[in-house]
C-alpha cells in the first residue's frame, strides 16, 4: 500500500498496458490494498490524465483506447473484490448507447462507450441500427439516466430525433438525458430536435455526461 | 512528355492485389441478400442463407469477371456527343457530391442546401470547361420533407437529378441512396436520352455505389450495382476505406482493402451484367486520430486516392477519386492550399474522374465560391499535365524556322528583346500559358484597394450565373419529367405511409 504501487497503476494506463494493469491490480490485491483505493487513486487517476492529454493534443484516439482497455482490464480484476466487500466503486450514471436505425457506422459510438464506461459510467451498449423502441424497452428495464445516439450519415439522422420522440412519447424525458454524437451532427441539429446535449467527441461526451448527471442529482436534491 | 507521378511501382501492386485476393477468401465480404443467388450460381460458398451472409470470393471468379469489363467508355452530353472518356490517362473533374449544407457567402455560415443552391452550382459549372461533368451536388432540403430534416431519401435523389438535368447539357456524375430511388432516377435518363436502348448506348450519367468498408457490400449498396449492370449505365464503385478506422492504419494496407472492396463489387457487377461499364473509383482517406473524421485535405488522403487509382489502371480498368476537397470551414488559405495540392496530384496520377471540387469542412458543406476557384486550380493542374511541349511548327512559313527551341526567335529578334512582338509569340502564347481568370490576382497594386480572392470569386459567381443560359428542353422531354417525378413521389409516399412516416413534399415551384 505504498504510492510507488499507485504511480505504476497511473503510469500502466497512461501507458496503455492492460497486462501491467491486471497485474498490478492482482499485486494490490495480494498486498490488501483496498481495491476501491486502488482504483480512485492509481487507476482512474491515469485514466482522468489520458482524457486530459487527449484534450490539449498530446494523446491520440489509439492511444486512450489502450488506456481505456488497461483501464478495464484492471477493473475486471478489481471489481469482484469490491463486490464481496460490498464496496463499489462510484457509478456517474448508467447510460444506454446505439447507433440510429438504419446506420452500421459504430466506430463512434464504440469509442464513446469505451470511454464513458473508464470514466465510471455505466454502459448498455445496444450495438448498430436501434430502433427508437429499442432505445426506449433498455432505457426503462435499466432505469437509465442518459440515452445516446449516434448517427453518421446525414439519411440516419432522422433516426435521432425518432428516439428523442419516443423517449417524449414514453414518459421517459426529461428524467432520462438524451445525447446525440456522429460525423454529420451539429449542435444545431441537436437543438431543433430537443436533445439535451451533444458533444464533438468522446472525451467531450464525458463531460458532457458528467455534467448532465449534475443537472440530475441538483434537481434530485431540490424535489428532495 | 506527360508528366505523371507513381507511389506504388509493379511489385507494390502485386502484393496489394495477391493480398486482396486473400481477403476475398479471408474473412470473405459480406454481401446484401440481393446478390447471394447470384453468387452462388457462380459457384461461391455464401454463409449463411439470410441477408447479409459472407461470401467467399476465389480469385479464378475474380479473374473471369475483370476480363469482361470493358477498358474505357464514354459519357454523352445532351447532344449525344463524347463529353467524357473514362479510360486511359484522361483526367476529368465534378464538382463534389451530396453536401447537405451550404457556406453562405453573406454570412459565412453553414446552411441548408436547397434547390435555388443547387441550381446556382449547376449554372457555375455548365459555364466552366474544368468541368466536365455535372454531379448531384447538393440536398435539396426544401424539396424533401418526408422524413422531416431533409436528408437525402428516394424522392431526393431522383429530385437533384430531375434539377441537375434541366439545367445542364453535360454528363452527370450521381448516385442514390435507395434501390427505390435508383429506378425512379433511371426513368429520369431514359426520358431524357428517348430510350433504355439509347441510354445503354450513350449513357449521359454514372452512378456512384459505394460498399461499407470494411468489405461489406449492404444489401442496397449489392442491389444499385445489379440493377445497373443489368441496365447496363455505368457504375461507379466508391470504396471508401478509413486508414486507421475503418481499414488498415498504413496506407498500404488501405489501398489493399480498397482493392479487395471493389473487386468484390466488379465481381457482382459482371456476374449481373457481363460487360457493363464499371469504374474502379473511391473517396479513400485516412482517419484523424484526433477527431475521428476524415480528413479530406489531407496529404495522405491524396496519396491513398492516388494509389488506389494506380491499382485501377495497373487492371487497365477506368478509374475514379475523390479529392480538391478541404476541411477548412471557410474558403481560405487552407482551403485553396488542400484543394489546389490535390487537384495537382490527381491529375498527375492520371485519374480519369476526380470528384469533390466545391466542398469545404471535410465534405459537410459547399460553397460555390470555392467552385470557381477550384476551377483554377483545376486549370493550372491540367496545364502541368500538358507538360513542356516543343512547338513552332504552327507558324512556319515566311522565313520562320518553326523546329528550333529559341534560335529561330532570335534571329529575328537579335539582342532586341522584342519578343512581344514576334509572331510566335501571339500564335503560341495561349497554348503555352494558362490565361486564368479575374479570381487570380495578378495585377499591380494600383488605385483600387486589393481584394481578397473571395471577393473575387463572389463576383466571378455572379458573372456566370448572369452569362448562363438555360438549355431549352423540348416541352415533350419537361412533361416526361414531371411524369416520373410526380409518379415517384406519389410512390415513396405510399411507401412512408406504410412506414408511418409523414408525407413527401416537393417544393411549391417544383416544376421549375
Amino acid at each position: 500500500m505504498s504510492d510507488p504501487l499507485f504511480g505504476a497503476m497511473l503510469q500502466s494506463i497512461i501507458d496503455g498496458a492492460p497486462d501491467k494493469a491486471a497485474e498490478l491490480a492482482r499485486r494490490a490485491l495480494a498486498n490488501g490494498v483496498d481495491p476501491l483505493e486502488a482504483v480512485n487513486l492509481g487507476f482512474a487517476v491515469g485514466i482522468t490524465f489520458a482524457g486530459d492529454q487527449f484534450g490539449c493534443g498530446q494523446m491520440f484516439l489509439p492511444d486512450l483506447l489502450a488506456s481505456a482497455e488497461a483501464m478495464k482490464a484492471a477493473m475486471d480484476i478489481l471489481e469482484p473484490e469490491m463486490l464481496k466487500r460490498g464496496s463499489e466503486r462510484e457509478r456517474l450514471g448508467k447510460v444506454v448507447l446505439g447507433t440510429a436505425r438504419g446506420d452500421i457506422h459504430d466506430i463512434g459510438k464504440n469509442l464513446v462507450a469505451t470511454i464513458l464506461s473508464a470514466s465510471g459510467f455505466q454502459i448498455f451498449d445496444l450495438g448498430s441500427s436501434v430502433t427508437p423502441e429499442q432505445f426506449v424497452a433498455k432505457a426503462k428495464e435499466v432505469d437509465a439516466d442518459i440515452v445516446g445516439v449516434s448517427a453518421l450519415l446525414t439519411t440516419t439522422m432522422a433516426g435521432q430525433k425518432a428516439v428523442i420522440e419516443a423517449l417524449d412519447r414514453n414518459g421517459l424525458r426529461p428524467r432520462v438525458k438524451a445525447i446525440i454524437g456522429g460525423a454529420a451532427v451539429t449542435s444545431k441539429w441537436a437543438a431543433e430536435i430537443g436533445a439535451d446535449g451533444y458533444s464533438r467527441n468522446a472525451i467531450d461526451a464525458v463531460e458532457l455526461a458528467k455534467n448532465l448527471m449534475g443537472r440530475v442529482l441538483t434537481r434530485g436534491t431540490v424535489r428532495a | 512528355m506527360r508528366p505523371r507521378i507513381q507511389l506504388l511501382g509493379a511489385d507494390l501492386i502485386g502484393r496489394i492485389l495477391r493480398e486482396a485476393f486473400e481477403l476475398l477468401m479471408n474473412p470473405g465480404v459480406r454481401v446484401g441478400s440481393a446478390v447471394v443467388e447470384l453468387l452462388r450460381a457462380a459457384g461461391v460458398e455464401v454463409g449463411v442463407a439470410t441477408n447479409d451472409g459472407v461470401a467467399h470470393i476465389p480469385e479464378p471468379l475474380v479473374q473471369q469477371c475483370l476480363a469482361s469489363v470493358p477498358r474505357d467508355f464514354y459519357l454523352y452530353n445532351r447532344q449525344g456527343e463524347k463529353a467524357v472518356h473514362y479510360g486511359g490517362d484522361d483526367v476529368h473533374f465534378d464538382p463534389g457530391s451530396c453536401c447537405v449544407q451550404m457556406l453562405d457567402p453573406e454570412t459565412l455560415e453553414a446552411r441548408p442546401s436547397e434547390t435555388r443552391d443547387l441550381v446556382r452550382i449547376v449554372q457555375v459549372a455548365e459555364m466552366l470547361p474544368q468541368f466536365a461533368a455535372q454531379s448531384t451536388a447538393v440536398v435539396c432540403n426544401d424539396a424533401v420533407a418526408c422524413n422531416g430534416i431533409g436528408a437525402p431519401s428516394a424522392i431526393g435523389d431522383l429530385y437533384r437529378l430531375f434539377i441537375v438535368l434541366q439545367h445542364s447539357d453535360k454528363p452527370v456524375v450521381t448516385g442514390s441512396f435507395s434501390a427505390a430511388g435508383l429506378q425512379g432516377m433511371m426513368y429520369l435518363l431514359v426520358a431524357d436520352t428517348g430510350s433504355p436502348e439509347k441510354l445503354r448506348q450513350q449513357p449521359r450519367a454514372v452512378f456512384d455505389v459505394c460498399p461499407s468498408p470494411p468489405l461489406n457490400w449492404s444489401e442496397f449498396g449489392s442491389h444499385n450495382l445489379i440493377d445497373l449492370a443489368r441496365a447496363g449505365v455505368p457504375a461507379e464503385i466508391v470504396s471508401m476505406p478509413l486508414a486507421g478506422g475503418t481499414a488498415p492504419v498504413t496506407l498500404a494496407g488501405s489501398v489493399t482493402q480498397h482493392a479487395a472492396e471493389v473487386l468484390a463489387g466488379i465481381t457482382l457487377h459482371q456476374l449481373a451484367g457481363p460487360g457493363s461499364p464499371v469504374v474502379w473509383g473511391g473517396a479513400p482517406a485516412i482517419f484523424d486520430m484526433r477527431t475521428g473524421g476524415a480528413p479530406m485535405g489531407a496529404v495522405e488522403t491524396a496519396m491513398l486516392n492516388m494509389a488506389c487509382a494506380e491499382v485501377g489502371k495497373h487492371l487497365g480498368l477506368p478509374t475514379h477519386g475523390y479529392l480538391v476537397a478541404t476541411d477548412a470551414k471557410f474558403v481560405d488559405a487552407q482551403a485553396g492550399a488542400e484543394s489546389a495540392r490535390s487537384a495537382m496530384l490527381g491529375t498527375l496520377a492520371g485519374i480519369n474522374m476526380i470528384s469533390g471540387a466545391g466542398m469545404i469542412e471535410s465534405l459537410a458543406c459547399f460553397s460555390v465560391e470555392k467552385l470557381v476557384i477550384d476551377a483554377e486550380s483545376i486549370a493550372s493542374a491540367q496545364r502541368l499535365a500538358r507538360g513542356i511541349e516543343v512547338r513552332g511548327q504552327e507558324v512556319r512559313g515566311d522565313d520562320v524556322r518553326g523546329e528550333t527551341l529559341a534560335t529561330a526567335m532570335f534571329a529575328q529578334t537579335g539582342l532586341s528583346g522584342e519578343f512581344l512582338k514576334l509572331k510566335e509569340t501571339r500564335a503560341l502564347f495561349r497554348q503555352e500559358q494558362y490565361l486564368p481568370s479575374p479570381v487570380i490576382d495578378r495585377s499591380a497594386r494600383g488605385l483600387e484597394p486589393p481584394s481578397d480572392v473571395f471577393t473575387r470569386a463572389r463576383a466571378r459567381v455572379d458573372e456566370l450565373v448572369s452569362q448562363y443560359r438555360k438549355p431549352s428542353l423540348s416541352e415533350d422531354v419537361l412533361r416526361k419529367f414531371q411524369a416520373v417525378v410526380k409518379r415517384e413521389a406519389e410512390r415513396e409516399s405510399e411507401r412512408e405511409a406504410d412506414r408511418g412516416g409523414l408525407a413527401t413534399a416537393l417544393p411549391r415551384n417544383w416544376a421549375l
